[in-house]
């Protein structure tokens, strides 16, 4: 970052300011959400399906009811009385409440019990019986669109198979003719599995519903408190709930993730719930729920190809893609965009062509598809790519980083024009890759590798070098539901110079508190301590839609830019009328307008503040305040190139990342501390599913991986050291030049450890190895020879 | 979360604890570290309807040499086991076992007569137990003592030699002789994981010959696997690397696993064979006065 | 369901219940006692988000029962600042140690346990130390460098003040 504007004590961008919000979080004094406790409150549980495919016979609730303690017990029958039994998924297909008739995945919600406390409800969900009839289970997406595939889906009309959408991408035909004269095809078939956000906090909310106003206040683990209050108007305006009525306030929230954008059934039982009891209703999950049935994301089975010349050159891709919707299409994507932004997947390479499609299918199991720390597939898009460029660098025998530098989009074609159809806004992949290179020592490393080689040692370096693609985004192309993707920032400067600000958004530990108030320190000489930032509530904050894919800066950020910018064209007038002198005579520099060529005729933004309630001009509105709905022209594209280093342990196929180097380029940093922090944080949700991470179903549609015993969440000994460095390229088109940094690190760590593990095994014949990357693979491909 | 309705007993001594579980049949349960049981109560996979808690029996927590033998109150902690000098100086193994077990705030509370009274064969003692031929002191009714032989104790998955009324009071480990060394080995998939497999390794050394052995274990059958064999054919030996290569093998030979999320049956023998040769290898620089 | 009447005290404060023998600690530490800055995060004792100090050890609340507590001492995050923030709250502010701070008072429980026990670990048994512990945000380096911080902090007023 070149030289910050402000000073430390205004803090603007590029100063490392410590957070804001953290003064609670170190006490203790967060608010989440089973924290929330209102007079009068009851306890919501769930009973659960053990089976992923069941025809539900009886649900007899007689000995629940009897339980001292338990109020009632809430099944579908119950909410088809009040046509609540079904609801919208956010790609605008149908998801169960509670079901009527039949279970679509283990772990689907079946029936709910209310009670006067949480052990009281716990007991309740073991009494209610429920008969089941087991159905045929679809498991294995590939056999999803068989013939005789059991229909999964057989509630909608006209759903004649498990098939729910196609989606291409490209040209075809011209692809095809790139690979019909290249050298070179490379193939692979690679699974990104299951996986799960596993925030620390599960999912859960309490509804309070006023019988008496017919107010409906939700605190609700989202991350969209806006996005949600729209669609319970929209979908519960028949049994009286009215948009004004509604108040979703998100409190603090224990990581998000992606994972808290979705409504699940147990929200709208537990509001469904109030409004019947006139009572306020908590529901909190325990983890094996949230792992079992809440969103998963990833499990995309990608068929890639690409061709290249002899030399290098990289020519053309093409993937076909299956994508394993669950039960329900409950994906987390845009609305026009069935698999997100998965076309973004020609990456940080000059294709001449490509060609991508992907299908959509049911399964037996739970719903989801969320945009885990990831803007829609980018993920799965960055992993097929930069697998299969080491897979190219492997057949033709040419290194890694060169092959890539060789085929990076250079620095003066952008923007650039992929041939997917995305328009990136800037990069500069040469000299991330670089520094890379350089900070960890890669010549050094490949002469380390080579000896230990020699010696029967097992040591691998892997390269990723990824473009993001974030901060959905244009309302042109990007909604939910209709909504357009915009986000909004309302700004009151107060009479003594101090400010709120509120904003569409909602931090879920991205700082947002400190980092806003930042921009507006930077925009306005107000010191960042001097701006109160809320979000959250939708009673007070401006519209918008939420956190999740990196969209915070990229949206609301520029949205508090260019309210900013307002008020300051305000103060300017102001300033005149204060200076006696015509607002083209003013210059500003941080924190107040003064008469050009007189330094010190000048008035500070606070001494313009109080003038705006005090003295202000004739003519002109009073007061200092603007909001700014922000729909950015384009998407931005972050990048970086990271290198891992992985040490190989033979006798047991344990995998060690010895060294991490990750140079990311976010364009221009508000706060270098809270980047840095979230790199880190991002890394080792890379990591995770690398190693780590998977769930899985047997045969029988059976959940593994589905409690914190099975699903491996990293410990501190499990993460290594992170070497974070960087390189700074703006967006041309965003007011503060920020492209977003939240989802870079999960995207690219993935493929550069599996890289680095091939990379080990590669003179063994080892061409790929899908994650997790357990010890048994590895293990495996040393002493069985099972080479991919 | 939340485990089903019981009646909580607080015993002050052992012998009222006894008598508790006496009365009350097989309805009530030991709680010790608690580690085990309420993990499985709090998933209703168990349900027991009375709790006797013997945590607070003090004079269950010591860690004494006594007559030829090292006395393990039942009660002693996993980390009391980690930070005791006695332990780390002359029985280096039980401090590695108490180490890769679970995670540190667990070890403060989990204890080691749970560890081995659970009947796990996944838990981490009982093959460290079985390479030190260690005996299992056990407290009955009207003051009835009696003392079990590691090898009989544990009989089945989660089923041990240990009778419904009676409560595991120690464990009494063998006194190291002059030369001697010992190692447990584990490979996890990460803090808190149960073994893939584990290998618990004793030697004692004659003149420069091994005088006898212990291998156990972990998490490669229905309890912990004692591997005879490759006990057998390093005693005699100076337990070269060619020995250990065969004493490992035979170890492999002796697991009994089963294929589960945690690796097929072929990769678990596999692992059994390298935690083995290590082990064997670890506990003889140990006997040689190494580390 | 009969209830047993118990004691504990709480950060200095006896706290007394009525309550179920099955009622978890953590549940009596935020909803009988309403100290809200224990939390919970899994339902396997494997997130540490629940970690309390009981007569001084740090323990996963969400595994011993309220009525094992009776008559014992125990600690939460809401008792660590007294006339100034500990150096623990004080590392994790200063090094960035926390994101979304759902696990930051279990972290900082398990810490002070670690420190109290080992005062100048090394990253690697800072590591250890911390290994119960779930975050999901931070990759854990920051928390390893607040620990440090508290460390180093903690000797050096140790070695100003003590004599």
């Amino acid at each position: 970052m070149s030289k910050c504007k402000t000073s430390p004590e205004v803090g603007g961008m590029g100063h490392s300011v410590k957070r804001k919000e953290d003064a609670r979080f170190i006490r203790g004094q967060g608010t989440y959400v089973d924290d929330v406790v209102r007079p009068g409150m009851v306890y919501m549980d769930i009973v659960r399906s053990p089976y992923a495919h069941a025809k539900i016979k009886s649900i007899n609730t007689e000995k629940a009811l009897a339980h001292p303690g338990v109020a009632a017990v809430i099944t579908g029958e119950t909410l088809k009385e009040y046509n609540l039994h079904m609801m919208p998924t956010l790609m605008s297909d149908t998801q169960m409440v509670l079901p009527i008739d039949k279970v679509c995945y283990q772990s689907q919600e079946v029936a709910a019990v209310i009670g006067t406390d949480r052990y009281s409800v716990a007991d309740g969900i073991e009494l209610v019986e429920v008969e089941y009839e087991p159905l045929p289970v679809v498991v294995d997406p590939f056999k999803a669109t068989d013939s005789d595939a059991p229909i999964i889906r057989d509630d909608k009309e006209g759903q004649e198979s498990n098939h729910i959408w196609h989606w291409e991408e490209g040209d075809k035909a011209a692809t095809e003719e790139i690979f019909n004269n290249s050298d070179v095809v490379v193939k692979e078939r690679i699974y990104i599995p299951r996986i799960h956000v596993a925030s620390i906090e599960t999912c859960g909310c309490v509804s309070e519903f006023d019988k008496a106003t017919g107010q409906l206040t939700v605190w609700m683990t989202t991350q969209a408190p806006h996005a949600i209050r729209t669609v319970l108007a929209l979908v519960a305006g028949h049994v009286g709930l009215q948009e004004d009525k509604i108040r979703v306030i998100s409190p603090d929230i224990g990581g998000g993730f992606g994972g808290k954008v979705p409504v699940y059934p147990g929200y709208v039982i537990a509001i469904a719930a109030s409004v019947v009891t006139g009572l306020p209703v908590k529901w909190i999950e325990d983890r094996r729920e949230n792992l079992q049935a809440d969103s998963f994301a990833r499990d995309y089975h990608m068929d890639c190809e690409i061709a290249a010349d002899k030399d290098g050159t990289l020519n053309g891709l093409r993937i076909k893609t299956l994508a394993d919707n669950g039960y329900a299409d409950a994906a987390a994507n845009p609305s026009k965009y069935p698999a997100g932004m998965f076309s973004i997947c020609t990456g940080s390479y000059d294709f001449k062509n490509a060609f991508v499609e992907v299908d959509g299918v049911y399964t037996n199991k739970p719903p989801g598809g969320v945009a885990y720390r990831c803007s829609f597939r980018v993920t799965e898009a960055v992993h097929a790519i930069e697998r299969m460029v080491d897979m190219v660098a492997d057949e033709i025998m040419m290194d890694a980083a060169e092959l890539r530098m060789k085929n990076f989009i250079p620095k003066d074609a952008f923007p650039y024009h992929s041939p997917t159809g995305w328009e990136y806004d800037s990069g500069d992949y040469h000299a991330a890759l670089q520094l890379a290179m350089d900070n960890i020592g890669y010549d050094e490393l490949l002469k380390e590798q080579k000896e230990k080689r020699e010696r029967g040692e097992f040591m691998g370096i892997g390269i990723c070098s990824f473009t993001e693609v974030v901060g959905a985004g244009p309302s042109k192309d990007f909604d939910i539901l209709g909504i357009k993707m915009f986000d909004s920032s309302e700004i009151r400067i107060h009479p003594t110079g101090k400010a709120i600000a509120r904003f569409g958004t909602k931090s879920q530990g991205q700082g947002h508190e400190t980092t806003y108030a930042q921009i507006i320190a930077e925009e306005l000489g107000i010191p960042f301590t001097d701006v109160s930032v809320e979000e959250g509530d939708t009673d007070t904050a401006p519209y918008g839609l939420g956190t999740y894919a990196s969209r915070s800066t990229p949206t609301a950020g520029a949205a508090a830019a260019m309210a900013c910018r307002k008020i300051k064209a305000k103060a300017k007038k102001i300033a005149a009328h204060l200076l006696e002198t015509s607002e083209e005579d003013l210059e500003w520099e941080v924190g107040k307008f003064s008469v050009k060529g007189v330094p010190d005729k000048a008035v500070t933004i606070q001494d313009i503040a109080f003038a705006a309630y005090t003295n202000h001009p004739q003519g002109l509105e009073a007061g200092l305040e603007a909001t700014h709905y922000y729909d950015p022209p384009n998407l931005t594209f972050p990048f970086g190139s990271y290198i891992a280093v992985v040490d190989i342990d033979s006798g047991t196929g344990e995998v060690k990342v010895r060294r991490f180097m990750a140079v990311d380029d976010c364009g221009n940093i508000i706060n270098p501390m809270i980047v840095e922090g979230q790199i880190h944080g991002g890394l080792t949700q890379g990591l995770a599913p690398a190693l780590y991470e998977e769930i899985s179903y047997d045969d029988e549609g059976n959940i593994t991986g589905g409690s914190f015993m099975e699903y491996l969440v990293p410990t501190a000994v499990e993460t290594p050291h992170w070497e974070t460095d960087k390189t700074i390229t703006p967006s041309p088109h965003h007011p503060i030049g920020a492209k977003g940094v939240g989802e870079s690190p999960t995207v690219g760590a993935p493929p550069a450890i599996v890289n680095a593990v091939v990379d080990a095994l590669s003179h063994l014949g080892v061409k790929h190895i899908d994650i997790p990357i357990t010890p048994e693979k590895v293990w495996r491909a040393i002493h069985k020879n099972e080479v991919a | 979360m939340i485990p089903g309705a019981f009646d909580y007993h607080s015993p002050k001594t052992l012998d009222e604890a006894i008598n508790l579980l006496n009365d009350l049949g097989e309805d009530a349960k030991i709680l010790a570290g608690g580690h085990s049981l309420l993990p499985m109560m709090k998933w209703r996979l168990a349900e027991p309807a009375h709790l006797v808690d013997i945590s607070r029996l003090s004079d269950l927590d010591y860690i004494k040499e006594e007559n030829g033998f090292l006395c393990l109150g039942a009660m002693v902690t996993e980390s009391g086991l980690e930070n005791s000098e006695l332990i780390a100086e002359k029985y280096p193994i039980l401090k590695d076992t108490s180490e890769v077990i679970a995670d540190p705030l667990v070890r403060n509370l989990a204890s080691i007569g749970g560890n081995i009274a659970h009947g796990d064969p996944a838990n981490d003692h009982p093959a460290t137990m079985l390479a030190l031929n260690a005996i299992v002191v056990v407290c009955g009714p009207n003051g009835s003592k009696r003392e079990i032989n590691i090898d009989e104790f544990f009989l089945g998955p989660l089923w041990t030699a240990l009778g419904e009324n009676e409560i595991l009071t120690e464990i009494k480990i063998p006194m190291p002789k002059q030369q001697s060394g010992g190692c447990y080995i584990k490979l996890e998939r990460k803090v808190g994981d149960y073994a893939i497999a584990a290998s618990a390794v004793t030697l004692d050394f004659e003149n420069g010959k091994c005088s006898s052995s212990g291998i156990a274990l972990t998490n490669v059958g229905p309890t912990p696997v004692r591997a005879k064999d490759a006990q057998d054919v390093l005693i005699g030996t100076d337990v070269s690397n060619e020995v250990i290569e065969q004493a490992s093998n035979l170890a492999a030979e002796a697991s009994q696993p089963v294929g589960d999320h945690r690796g097929s049956e072929e990769y678990k023998r596999g692992v059994v064979k390298t935690l083995t040769g290590r082990a064997i290898l670890k506990a003889k620089n140990r006997a040689m006065g190494g580390n | 369901m009969e209830k047993k009447s118990i004691t504990i005290n709480i950060n200095g404060s006896p706290r007394t219940g009525e309550v179920e023998d099955r009622l978890l600690l953590v549940h009596f530490i935020r909803d009988d006692c309403a100290l809200t800055g224990t939390h919970i995060g899994c339902d396997s004792t494997h997130c540490g988000a629940c970690t309390v100090l009981l007569d001084g050890t740090a323990v996963k609340s969400c595994t011993v029962l309220a009525v094992q507590a009776d008559g014992r001492e125990v600690a939460t995050i809401e008792g660590m600042e007294g006339e100034a923030l500990h150096p623990l709250q004080e590392g994790f502010f200063e090094e960035h140690g926390l994101q979304c701070g759902f696990c930051t008072p279990g972290m900082i429980m398990s810490a002070k346990h670690l420190l109290d026990n080992n005062p100048k670990p090394s990253e690697e048994e800072i590591r250890c130390g911390i290994s119960g512990n779930l975050c999901r945000c931070t990759g854990y380096q920051n928390i390893v460098k607040s620990v440090q911080y508290a460390s180093n902090k903690l000797q050096s007023s140790e070695s100003a003040g003590g004599k």
